[in-house]
């Protein structure tokens, strides 16, 4: 099967516009900013040598920082910077998406811009800049017409490098809610689509490459005075960065936006709400692959309008609780404490569930006779556990450790899409499956019991943002969607999405439509 | 010819470095009249340059006053002081990243002339040196070293100054080209009235060019006097040697001619 002939491609081709788009309004935004910013820093660095050691130094360690990392680093802070600035000047802007990701990038491109600036200046030429004395400048004005023009090559060398690393780092901020070429490859790793993958990183890599030859081109024109060559250059860059962009400046015309985190349930539900309003007539986009905190802070912000969340999750990562009771009563409390605390309304369960389980292959688990946790407890000792990146710093792990005194040789983190291959083929005895995932069944794992209760119910429920409950057209379009969810139809529907067992792999839209089509006939 | 107006007074300038290294000036006093040519010459490291680099405050003298048309130097902007000197560069220090026109504009666009009066200046300019019009547009990396140093006198006469330094301002080019160079500028000397201090290594030439010699030597001034003066005798043994040797060339030369004349 041609690639181009593979549904997955002509879907990635039709969303190049948007993603590209952004991506390279958001790179050119974050080397435009760092070279305002950097420019200034280098000038007192040239002037001052103990600056210069510091402000190396200071955004030296910040390149360090991973992405990932110090992109989630920004949220936070702009999200505190925004209630600050709310109740001090009613001035309330999106921690979510642009700002952070535009934050961190501009973070990153600065050490190459600084450091070219600084080495680039102070390698011109002594004579020259006695010269420049000489003829009366003031030191100031040796600086801007002989220093800097002199140096512009090198600086422009470091511009460059910058914005190989901006573009590439840039894929990243789609876990802010920020869209880039990123959006491909994390919906293309939580779903399996390696066409996705394949498709984001090498749009990435081409237009680096792209970036990186016509700045070139502005390089070698500096650096041989051919002012002709640089005008050309120079538009060259500016036109194919334009209207690269240009779809990034298209007002959508959205009015909801559906947040999802990053795995396949999470946007086929998106999908389904979106088809949901869509029906009804309400224009709504999508902001996939959000984290988990992420999600609610920017549902509770007013960033997006409604996403699916788990009790579970709200009752220990929001709530901070571990101590609970049943499903019904941890269903209602959340409803009541969101509603207080944060103003964000529980608009109802979906109807399934999908919890942490703890799961093993049925032939071993039969074999070494292990049925509940107090079983494995026993024999955990020479086993290794894998679950996603976020299981072991959730309570409920430690309350699982606690309670049946698990102790396990090693623990692995693997991204959701491998684990379940990584148990069956034997690489890990134990992973923190999810309850709703097809793939236990086609995997033919095993959930062992949790006799205790010590891991909390995890219905899925639909959240909407602080105003949103009395928009009638829009819950009247959600409405149908409450407990018409059962887990078997989402088990069936996220196996479609991850296409495995022979299965035609699906997108999470038509999954979607597959699943509507279910809830309707149901009823 | 010199007047009796005084351009340029120096009087007991020091400048020490690193606990007395080299190039350092002492105790150096020297009155430069308007109008005049003089021409310091001495070895490498005799302190001629930092002696140069005390009259537009490049350098300043740990000890001593420099006092230009009657003016303390350190009264006046280091800054305004440097637009009101022409000074050429023993490197020339043309601007790399300017064409010729402008870097031959920079000090009149420094001090805000309009645009029409520098660009009329420049075509000025141009000719005075004798650089082709054709010139204006062209980096100096692709000038010949001649052409260069025309520009480096031009951009240094640009905003019209009644004094120039000149640093070994012909040593870059060839002996050729030298010569026509040096008798063009004494001839802008001449017709510009300007007051000139130049250093160079080579003898004959500042006796060709000179109103007046000093001779320095490890930070001080051993002699001074008209290039005759000094070619007919000095009470210095070091100025003898120095002076003997374009003696014997003119000689040589003179007996050449002579031989061929018969």
């Amino acid at each position: 099967m041609s690639a181009w002939f593979d549904p997955n491609a002509a879907d990635a081709f039709a969303r190049l516009p948007e993603y590209l788009g952004q991506h390279v309004m958001l790179s050119v935004s974050a080397i435009v900013l760092g070279l305002l910013l950097g420019l200034p820093l280098a000038i007192g660095g040239i002037r001052s040598p103990r600056f210069r050691v510091i402000v190396l130094a200071v955004i030296g360690l910040a390149q360090t920082i991973p992405g990932l990392a110090l992109l989630a680093l920004f949220y936070p802070l702009l999200l505190g910077l925004s209630l600050i600035t709310t109740t001090a000047f009613g001035l309330q802007f999106s921690a979510l998406g642009f700002l952070p990701s535009l934050l961190a990038l501009t973070l990153y491109s600065m050490l190459p811009i600084l450091r070219n600036t600084i080495t680039g200046v102070l390698g011109v030429d002594a004579s020259i800049k006695q010269a420049a004395i000489g003829v009366g400048m003031t030191p100031m004005q040796s600086l801007m017409k002989v220093e800097l023009p002199l140096a512009l090559p090198t600086i422009m060398a470091g511009v460059r490098t910058a914005a190989v690393w901006v573009i590439g780092t840039a894929t990243l901020s789609t876990a802010v809610g920020q869209t880039s070429l990123g959006n491909y490859i994390f919906t293309g790793l939580q779903t399996q689509n390696w066409v996705f993958v394949l498709f984001g990183c090498v749009a990435a890599a081409i237009l680096a490459l792209l970036v990186d030859g016509l700045l070139a081109g502005i390089e070698v024109a500096l650096a041989t005075r051919n002012r002709r060559k640089l005008v050309l250059a120079a538009a060259a860059t500016v036109l194919v960065l334009a209207i690269s962009s240009v779809p990034a400046f298209v007002q959508t015309g959205a009015q909801y936006v559906i947040g999802a985190k990053p795995f396949a349930e999470q946007y086929v539900l998106a999908a389904l709400m979106q088809q949901r309003l869509s029906a009804a007539g309400l224009a709504s986009s999508q902001r996939a692959g959000l984290g988990s905190t992420v999600a609610f802070d920017a549902l509770a912000a007013g960033d997006i309008d409604l996403y699916v969340d788990y009790t579970g999750t709200i009752w220990t990562n929001v709530m901070h609780r571990d101590e609970f009771t049943s499903r019904e009563a941890v269903l209602a409390e959340i409803g009541t404490w969101l509603k207080t605390n944060r103003n964000v309304t529980l608009f109802g369960p979906l109807g399934f569930e999908n919890a942490y389980a703890l799961a093993m292959r049925r032939d071993r688990a039969e074999a070494l006779g292990i049925r509940t946790i107090e079983d494995l407890a026993r024999q955990s000792a020479h086993f290794t556990i894998a679950a996603d990146v976020e299981f072991f710093v959730r309570p409920e792990w430690r309350a699982l450790q606690a309670d049946y005194g698990l102790d396990f040789m090693t623990e692995r983190q693997l991204q959701a899409t491998f684990m379940y291959r990584a148990v069956a083929d034997g690489e890990v005895d134990v992973i923190a499956a999810y309850s709703s995932d097809g793939q236990i069944a086609q995997y033919d794992l095993v959930l062992i019991e949790d006799p205790k209760r010590s891991l909390p119910p995890y219905d899925a429920v639909i959240l909407l943002a602080p105003g949103r409950e009395t928009d009638r057209a829009f819950t009247d379009a959600l409405q149908p969607l409450l407990g018409a969810v059962t887990v078997e139809r989402m088990r069936q529907a996220n196996l479609m999405v991850s296409g495995s067992a022979g299965t035609q792999q699906t997108s999470p839209a038509e999954a979607a439509r597959w699943l509507s089509t279910a809830i309707t006939a149901q009823r | 010819m010199p007047d009796d107006q005084i351009a340029i007074s120096i009087r007991g300038a020091s400048k020490t470095y690193d606990g007395g290294a080299s190039e350092a000036i002492r105790d150096i006093s020297l009155d430069i009249s308007a109008g005049e040519f003089l021409v310091i010459v001495g070895e490498s490291g005799s302190g001629k340059t930092t002696l140069l680099k005390t009259i537009n405050r490049l350098i300043e003298p740990d000890a001593g006053t420099v006092r230009v048309f009657d003016t303390d130097v350190t009264s006046v902007d280091a800054t305004q002081l440097r637009r009101s000197i022409g000074y050429v560069f023993q490197e020339v220090g043309l601007f790399p990243h300017l064409t010729v026109a402008e870097n031959i504009a920079i000090t009149p666009k420094l001090l805000g002339w309009d645009a029409a009066a520098i660009a009329a200046r420049v075509n000025g300019l141009l000719d005075l040196v004798r650089l082709s019009r054709d010139t204006v547009s062209r980096f100096p990396d692709t000038l010949s070293g001649g052409q260069r140093q025309r520009v480096g006198v031009a951009r240094a006469i640009a905003a019209g100054p009644r004094i120039m330094l000149m640093d070994e301002p012909f040593g870059a080019v060839d002996p050729i080209t030298r010569e026509a160079l040096a008798e063009d500028y004494r001839a802008l000397h001449s017709a510009l009235q300007l007051t000139t201090v130049m250093i160079t290594h080579d003898l004959l030439e500042a006796v060709l060019l000179a109103d007046r010699i000093a001779v320095m030597q490890d930070g001080r001034i051993v002699d001074e006097g008209t290039p005759h003066d000094l070619l007919t005798g000095s009470k210095h043994d070091y100025v003898r040697d120095l002076m003997a040797k374009p003696r014997r060339q003119a000689d040589r030369v003179a007996a050449l001619a002579a031989e061929a004349a018969k």
